[in-house]
């Protein structure tokens, strides 16, 4: 009985406080929803094995697989593909940024989000913060590999910087895609089909594995526009010390038009589901 | 009268939303006093979700007016959404989260630092007697405890408004009762409550005043006691001494109330169904002209089953099972 009557004063004292913050800045909350998908991570750190396993088996395949046929050997072929296969691993990696908010977004929490009076796009800009820091990962863990296999540099860490810089830019745009699809798509399965649509011919008919010069005409024409390939090359002039500049500047372009349209449809689907 | 719209913490006029060709809310008007305990009771698939969703800015409504606080809910968004709070049907917590940590979060969101919002939060759950539990995951919380962690994150700052989509549905009594005990207090501490629920004695307990709802309508609107009296004057119970007696006070209730009366399994029981209070003291006269000892003889207000079972025709366990099989 005096249980329930501590309880009661307990619960009185707790609503008697009506406090009210100033509302939060978009930046913070930002960081809260970022907060949230790390906690995520440290009950489940499985959810990290995309971004540890996948470069390392990618790399492993892709330079024994086809360097002795490609190049005549692994080592110089580990040269010329490891930008590529570093972008390509990177950009398949997003296409989970999308699977996660399908599962996601079906939970009551976010009917708690969106009622908050809060600056909306947050909870998705903080996860793809988040994102960016697993595709900054898988990448650590690749040019590690790399290093250990005899791939050096010769834009040095300037040079490697730089293309990583450029690579997580394009990524995070191309995550918006993603985020788009899965507010559109009703189940995982459906919108796994439709990102490997869009991922397996704009990776593998680009420059990762092939210079595009040894190509049928028709073919070497659309691998030349593919913004991966632009991509590789940007990454790979930065990380070859020949900084290629007319891809860098495409990239930034494509990134930005992808960012100004699939975020803005992104949210209006957020919005609205 | 313009004093009185001050006081309206909700008010809607012909709200309508429909999914194909399923009107789910059709029309729907209500208008709460601030400071009060709203109902809305309906069965299943009646359209009490649908409505609270408009309600709360997570779903446009096609057609009607929407005003919380004054504010336009589809215009004002934002604005409504600074004053009010919503714990919808399925728990609105991060699963994977622990109870703290949901707490944080939402605090954070709301705008306070790191370190207020895990005061708030230790405060919150030591209301709600959560405190050992702080640290697990939510995904490991019974119902009841998920339904007080839902409330607690609600009010982290008061709203002026708390929305709850059926707080009780599959609670244990205990639990029940807890939840109960926290929207009384809300109320006390000047948080205005609107709640649905399929419980009939749920509304008739804590709410100051109900709307039935129905296939998207409100089926009427009024105090428990107007509801109750809109469908009779209630049943009339009589208890004899002497179980010989019985008939023969059967037929002098029958005569003075001028309706059916009914025997009870009980062999000194008679009940009946009252349509005028006035037979009702005739009735008593007559039993007592005719010698007959009563022991009990009590007009009860019919209950809120009744209520339903008029205003609609069918009763509430058809309809409910009528909705599922509609899934
Ligand atoms: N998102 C939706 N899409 C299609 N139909 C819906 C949707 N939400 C609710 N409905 C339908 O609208 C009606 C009212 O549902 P709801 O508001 O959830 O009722 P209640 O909360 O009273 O059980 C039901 O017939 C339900 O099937
Ligand atoms: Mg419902």
């Amino acid at each position: 009985m005096s249980q329930n009557l501590n309880q009661t004063e307990a619960l009185k004292q707790a609503l008697s406080n009506r406090s009210r913050p100033k509302k939060a800045s978009p930046l913070s909350t930002c960081a809260t929803f970022s907060g949230r998908m790390l906690l995520k991570i440290k009950y489940v750190p499985e959810q990290l094995f995309d971004v540890t396993a996948f470069p390392v088996i990618y790399l492993l395949m892709f330079t024994y697989l086809f360097g002795g046929a490609i190049a005549g050997s692994t080592s110089a072929y580990l040269q010329f593909v490891l930008p590529g296969i570093l972008v390509l691993t990177v950009v398949m990696i997003t296409m989970y940024t999308g699977i996660e908010l399908n599962n996601d977004i079906k939970k009551g929490i976010f009917d708690r989000f969106r009622t908050l009076p809060i600056w909306n796009p947050s909870v998705l800009v903080g996860a793809l913060i988040v994102d960016v820091v697993r595709y900054l990962m898988a990448s650590t863990i690749m040019l590690i590999l790399g290093y250990l296999l005899g791939f050096r540099a010769d834009g040095g860490i300037l040079g490697i910087i730089l293309g990583l810089a450029i690579l997580l830019f394009f990524s995070f745009s191309i995550s918006w895609i993603w985020t788009t699809l899965s507010l559109i798509m009703r189940s995982e399965k459906s919108l796994m089909a439709a990102s490997m649509m869009i991922l397996f011919p704009t990776t593998f008919v680009s420059n990762v594995f092939v210079a595009p010069e040894t190509m049928p005409n028709w073919l070497a024409a659309f691998v030349k526009v593919n913004p991966i390939s632009l991509l590789v090359d940007a990454v790979r002039g930065f990380m070859e010390g020949t900084p290629d500049y007319h891809a860098l500047l495409w990239v930034c372009v494509v990134s930005v038009l992808l960012i100004a349209i699939f975020g803005p449809l992104t949210m209006f689907l957020y919005k609205r589901k | 009268m313009s004093n009185s719209k001050e006081e309206l913490a909700i008010e809607t006029v012909g709200l309508v939303k429909h999914f194909g060709e399923n009107r789910a809310v059709d029309g729907v008007d209500l208008s709460v006093k601030k400071g009060t305990i709203y109902g809305v009771l309906g069965p299943n698939g009646a359209g009490k979700t649908t409505t609270i969703r408009m309600l709360t800015t997570l779903l446009k409504a096609d057609a009607g007016k929407a005003k919380v606080l004054g504010f336009d809910v589809s215009k004002d968004a934002d604005q409504v959404r600074q004053r009010i709070s919503l714990t919808g049907q399925f728990a609105s917590l991060d699963e994977d989260l622990s109870g703290m940590e949901n707490m944080v979060m939402i605090g954070r969101l709301l705008g306070f630092t790191r370190k207020e919002a895990k005061q708030r939060g230790q405060e919150l759950l030591t209301a709600f007697d959560l405190q050992d539990a702080a640290k697990r995951q939510v995904k490991n919380y019974s119902g009841g405890m998920r339904r007080r962690l839902d409330i607690a994150a609600s009010i982290i700052v008061s709203p002026e408004i708390l929305f709850l989509d059926e707080p009780t549905t599959g609670l244990d009594p205990r639990s029940r009762n807890q939840v109960w005990d926290i929207i009384r207090l809300l109320v006390d501490a000047g948080t205005t409550v609107l709640l649905t629920t399929q419980y009939l004695d749920e509304a008739d307990q804590l709410a100051d005043r109900i709307a039935v709802i129905d296939h998207g309508k409100v089926i009427a609107e009024g105090t428990s006691s107007e509801l109750k009296a809109s469908v009779g004057s209630g049943k009339l119970h009589v208890r004899v001494l002497d179980p010989e007696a019985r008939d023969d006070a059967a037929q002098i209730l029958k005569g003075a109330l001028e309706v059916d009366v009914q025997l009870g399994s009980d062999p000194l029981v008679i009940t009946a169904q009252v349509s005028d209070h006035k037979h009702v003291a005739r009735a008593l006269t007559d039993l007592a002209s005719a010698n007959i000892t009563i022991t009990d003889f009590s007009l009860g207000q019919p209950s809120l089953d009744e209520v339903f079972l008029t205003l609609t025709g069918k009763p509430v366990e058809d309809q409910v099972k009528e909705a599922e099989g509609n899934v």
